[in-house]
């Protein structure tokens, strides 16, 4: 994906990259596909020859390539949806250069196979990065555990069963346990489905004056918690995938706090709506 | 064969964790002799006349009944094999009086094997006759552990200081259990190996080390303890697949390479061959698994020879 022959400026824009602790005026020169030095003013001053590109990036951001660890390329299985092409497409068009896409394909990514398939396929046809992200349970039923050892060796970065959680606490005590020896994150999707079941939003006066079967916090909330006491217990990595609720961030910080492995992300597509309750996939919770 | 006078204080040997350094020592000392008998043309002593063992097995087995058996009349004992399935336990007798019935029968010295944990020493309390475990759910194994390290002890002629890695499903072996139990209380520095949802971290004493890479666990190991997956074992879900529990900890010729040229393969039986361990392995002059089998009936002569001499 690295272009070795580009040489660019980008100069006249805002740049911002969290690691150096820039955060403003800045341009960058670019020499053999490789960023060689980040200039802290507007950089009309760098001496380049022609065959330098130049961006004028004036009102406009600079960013580091950004990480989507939570995507869906449907591929294999639903390419009517999208395909792994098209998605990293969009991604680049949003500034992603590195995606992790969920296993939630047909068939499932639970075996190497799978695994090697999207692999191959996104490094022939990908627009950017793609890290596969292998299922915990075969076929994501919940009921034993996927070869995530074979998955890791084959490239996956981390498991989830993504769309569904691991119902049995059992079962997801095993994950934890057994991801440790791999040292791979293992990323829930926290929802109690006995809880949640049937409901398409947030459970309030507004679900029923709307005739909708409502979702309570509490669904989130206690699944969120019994995976953290599992984290807990085993020592194993945990990510909570578009947490909802802020019950759910409140447990998080505590474990946080008490030093327990996990890391959270919230619903990006819920941010800007804060207050406000729609019916999306996710519900939007308080 | 204990020529010294020394005993056993106690009357049954329900586990490792109760026997001390000087117990298990007499064991295997004493094991030895008979190990020379079972090589004679006439393998058997009259020693035991006139005892009477019985084999209570309230589980399936075969080697381990086998092997008490034929000690048992090695020694010249008379030997019962009361299995459950005969019993009347199916008819709802309480397992302690089998036991007693089996006492008032006039039996010297009771074998026991269960599923449940704890259940010969709760006999060992009820009976007069002497009780030996051959295997409590997933507790110990104790005579598992004595031929092991008989078998250790021929090869290396010491246990202090070897290093000894035991690979597997700790969690529920109770022969891993008898064995740490055995080989450190003998001074050896043990390992173990295998995926963390079959070795309990927490559960396990902080100064034994474990591995979950067979490839670093393996480096100069002078013994590797290999265990058998119980496929058969109702709640599973410890790993994935045996696939992938053999691509990550199965014993192959590469793996052995790591440990100390020429170390000792074992295995407690029955194998899963290409599960556990490969039969280039198995089958290898680094195994000892046969030996096992062979100083099993020495180990469990020595152990019949005196709880029966404890009580002259």
């Amino acid at each position: 994906m690295m272009r070795k022959d580009l040489n660019l400026i980008i100069r006249n824009g805002h740049v911002i990259d969290p690691s150096q602790g820039i955060d403003g005026k800045g341009a960058l020169l670019v020499e053999g596909g490789k960023i060689k030095e980040v200039f802290q003013d507007s950089g009309f001053g760098i001496q380049a020859d022609s065959t330098y590109e130049i961006i004028d990036a004036g009102g406009l951001y600079v960013l580091p390539g950004l990480v989507d660890m939570h995507v869906h390329l449907r591929e294999p299985g639903y390419e009517y949806k999208e395909t792994i092409k098209t998605g990293t497409m969009a991604a680049v068009r949003g500034g992603f250069t590195s995606v992790c896409c969920m296993p939630n394909t047909k068939p499932v990514n639970d075996n190497e196979t799978v695994t090697e398939f999207i692999l191959r396929k996104a490094y022939a046809e990908g627009a950017c990065y793609v890290y596969t992200i292998g299922a915990i349970t075969k076929g994501q039923k919940g009921e034993e555990l996927a070869e995530m050892g074979m998955m890791r060796e084959a490239g996956c970065v981390a498991f989830s069963d993504d769309g569904l959680p691991v119902m049995n606490s059992l079962l997801m005590r095993r994950a934890l346990e057994y991801s440790k020896v791999f040292g791979v994150t293992i990323i829930s999707h926290a929802e109690d489905l006995n809880l949640s079941s049937g409901g398409v939003m947030n459970e309030g006066p507004l679900s029923l004056r709307l005739g909708l079967r409502g979702i309570p916090v509490e669904a989130e909330v206690i699944a969120i918690k019994r995976d953290i006491e599992l984290a807990a217990l085993t020592g194993g990595r945990l990510h909570i995938a578009h947490v909802s609720t802020a019950g759910g961030v409140r447990a998080i910080r505590e474990a946080k706090r008490d030093g327990i492995e996990v890391t959270a992300e919230p619903v990006r597509i819920t941010l800007p709506l804060q207050r406000k309750q729609y019916v999306i996939t996710i519900p939007m919770q308080r | 064969m204990s020529e010294t006078g020394q005993q056993l204080r106690n009357k049954d040997i329900v586990g490792i964790k109760d026997l001390s350094c000087d117990e298990i020592e007499l064991i295997l000392n004493t094991a030895v002799g008979f190990r020379d008998v079972l090589r004679r043309d006439i393998k058997k002593v009259p020693t035991l006349r006139g005892k009477t063992v019985v084999n209570l097995f309230f589980e399936p087995s075969t080697r381990t009944r086998t092997s008490f058996e034929l000690a048992a009349k090695r020694l010249s004992t008379d030997v019962i094999n009361f299995s459950v399935s005969a019993s009347s336990m199916v008819k709802g007798e309480s397992l302690i009086d089998t036991a007693m019935t089996i006492q008032a029968l006039g039996a010297d010295i009771v074998i026991i094997r269960h599923s449940s944990s704890g259940v010969p020493h709760l006999l060992a309390r009820h009976l007069n006759a002497s009780v030996i475990n051959a295997g409590d759910g997933i507790n110990e194994h104790p005579t598992q552990a004595l031929l092991d390290a008989f078998t250790i002890m021929e090869k290396y002629s010491r246990i202090k200081g070897l290093k000894i890695a035991i690979v597997g499903d700790i969690l529920h072996s109770r022969v891993a259990k008898s064995n740490i139990y055995c080989l450190r209380t003998l001074g050896a520095e043990v390992r173990l190996i295998g995926p963390p949802t079959l070795i309990p971290e927490g559960l396990i004493d902080p100064d034994i080390e474990i591995f979950h890479s067979m490839e670093e666990g393996l480096r100069d190991i002078d013994v590797v303890m290999m265990l058998r997956i119980q496929m058969e074992r109702q709640d599973r879900g410890f790993f994935p697949t045996t696939d992938e529990y053999f691509r990550f900890w199965g014993l192959t010729l590469e793996r052995l390479s790591l440990a100390r040229p020429g170390a000792m393969v074992m295995h407690p039986g029955p194998m899963n061959r290409g599960i556990e361990i490969v039969s280039a392995v198995a089958d290898s002059p680094q195994s000892v698994i046969l030996e096992q089998v062979t100083n099993g009936i020495a180990a469990r002569m020595a152990v019949l020879y005196l709880l029966s001499g404890r009580r002259g």
